[in-house]
């Protein structure tokens, strides 16, 4: 589980994140939703520790982050697997040698079992077949799913996804998504997903922290946001027409039973 | 101001090569690296190396003859004068300046792209010490393969003054030989590795620290790319002064 407890962030005099007190549980699928610019990605900076909070705190499993030694947390990364934006895959490497690179950094296997390990999570995304390609070589998609195979490659306890399905169509955001919340559910992982994808949010979001101008606005499952009254969620949701008039329509067919 | 922006950048610069050397977390991806950054910056350098340092052995050798040769010179001035050049300036300082553009600009545009496109990010996340694993293979590299360039540079150098005499027949083959065994002290060759030894620690590390630390976009990566280039090709002229000076 993480925790946070009254975390800010400041840029000088712009505050970014707001008194954000939020619990992320384990073995769920934990979203960061709000508009470009509300601070998520800021959120999961301090969550990380790429970016050190102003003031508050970060609690993993109880154990405070931000006041670890500069070891400690070089320790703790290892227990996280972190999926960025641009999948951030190493372009002089190729599929497999991404995938082996935390295994031939921290573990202590031989390489038949780091290449076996690297093969066995390769698969976990459908990937047999890509490892001898480069990054260049391999659609959006296919990277992200690299990304994933990169980040569970260690175990983690805690995955970090910083906007997993952007530039993707919403077929492959589909796939995405379901792996994600698979490997969640296998490895009883905290998975902690940044994402504005609607189909994201009413898909798999299990546990949905909505940002609105650096501040925890709202918190709850996807369920609960059709019968919201939170006004700013729901024209953050429901933005589109479409979207408005299928949450009518779930409404009334809900109040006609 | 600019004082205190300059004395911000150097302590920057401190801080970056602190975690660049601290003892690798991995020795046998260390050694995969170093072999890597040897072959890319220094066996990949090998052939421009040649090409200038042939020609501009030839070129002094040429100039030497033209214009300082005359009744009143002993005969080896040419050959001594070029030998003097390529090796206390040209395959050092010179060659290194060059190397500056070729190599610095190579692990500005390497590391800033990467520092953008989260790689080094990616890094960091997964626990690893980004500086020590990106950085200091590359420096190591540099200052292993620097001493075999000097030579290859100052070789070729008097190669191709050779070529002068005997395909240009600017001055005679026995003149330039006697020219270029005249006084010789090897003191002169340890120098110019020694020189470039430090020149070496430039390049490899003040283009590392300008891409490491690129905030931003693919215009500052260029930005970063210029700047180191800049940066070292003046830290190299001005350590070439004292370098000269402590060493003579």
């Amino acid at each position: 589980m993480i925790e946070t407890k009254n975390l800010c962030k400041s840029f000088e005099s712009r505050e970014v994140l707001k008194d954000i007190s939020t619990v992320f549980e384990d073995g769920k699928t934990n979203l960061i939703i709000g508009q470009s610019g509300s601070g998520k990605t800021v959120l999961m900076k301090n969550l990380v520790g790429l970016l050190d909070p102003t003031s508050g705190q970060v609690l993993y499993d109880g154990r405070d982050f931000v006041a670890m030694s500069k070891s400690e947390k070089v320790h703790m990364r290892r227990e996280m697997g972190m999926i960025f934006q641009s999948a951030a895959l190493f372009d002089s490497m190729t599929v497999l040698e991404n995938v082996m690179f935390p295994l031939d950094m921290f573990s202590t296997m031989n390489l038949r079992e780091r290449t076996k390990r690297a093969m066995d999570c390769l698969d976990r995304v459908n990937l047999v077949g890509a490892e001898e390609k480069f990054p260049g070589e391999i659609s959006g998609g296919m990277q992200k799913r690299v990304a994933i195979a990169r980040a569970i490659a260690l175990n983690p306890k805690y995955l970090f996804c910083d906007e997993p399905n952007s530039g993707l169509d919403p077929k492959t955001s589909l796939v995405i998504d379901d792996l994600l919340q698979g490997i969640t559910k296998e490895f009883n992982i905290t998975t902690i997903i940044n994402t504005h994808d609607m189909n994201s949010v009413m898909g798999i979001g299990e546990n949905i922290v909505f940002i609105y101008e650096g501040h925890k606005e709202w918190q709850g499952k996807s369920d609960e946001i059709m019968h919201s009254t939170n006004t700013r969620l729901t024209d953050f949701i429901f933005a589109s027409d479409l979207l408005k008039n299928m949450r009518q329509l779930v409404i009334e067919k809900e109040n006609t039973k | 101001m600019i004082i205190l922006k300059y004395l911000a950048i150097l302590g920057r610069y401190l801080i970056v090569m602190g975690r660049t050397f601290s003892v690798p977390e991995k020795m046998r991806m260390f050694f995969k690296s170093y072999v890597k950054e040897m072959a890319q910056l220094g066996v990949n350098s090998i052939g421009i190396v040649l090409l200038i340092s042939f020609f501009i052995g030839a070129v002094i050798c040429i100039q030497m003859k033209l214009n300082i040769q005359s009744p009143w010179m002993p005969r080896w001035v040419s050959g001594y004068t070029t030998r003097e050049i390529m090796l206390l300036e040209f395959s050092s300082s010179i060659m290194c300046l060059i190397l500056a553009g070729k190599v610095g600009s190579n692990i500005a545009s390497e590391l800033g792209t990467m520092r953008v496109t989260q790689q080094i990010d990616a890094l960091e996340i997964m626990g690893v010490n980004s500086a020590s694993y990106l950085i200091l293979p590359k420096i190591m590299g540099m200052l292993t393969i620097m001493p075999f360039l000097v030579i290859f540079s100052s070789a070729t150098g008097i190669l191709g003054a050779y070529a002068t005499a005997y395909v240009g027949h600017v001055l005679p083959p026995d003149d330039l030989t006697l020219g270029l065994q005249h006084s010789f002290k090897p003191w002169f060759m340890w120098m110019s590795i020694i020189k470039s030894q430090f020149f070496a620690f430039i390049i490899s590390s003040v283009p590392a620290f300008c891409g490491y630390t690129v905030e931003g976009g693919s215009v500052n990566v260029g930005k970063a790319s210029t700047d180191a280039v800049v940066t070292s090709s003046v830290l190299i002229l001005f350590s070439d002064v004292f370098l000269t000076q402590l060493l003579s």
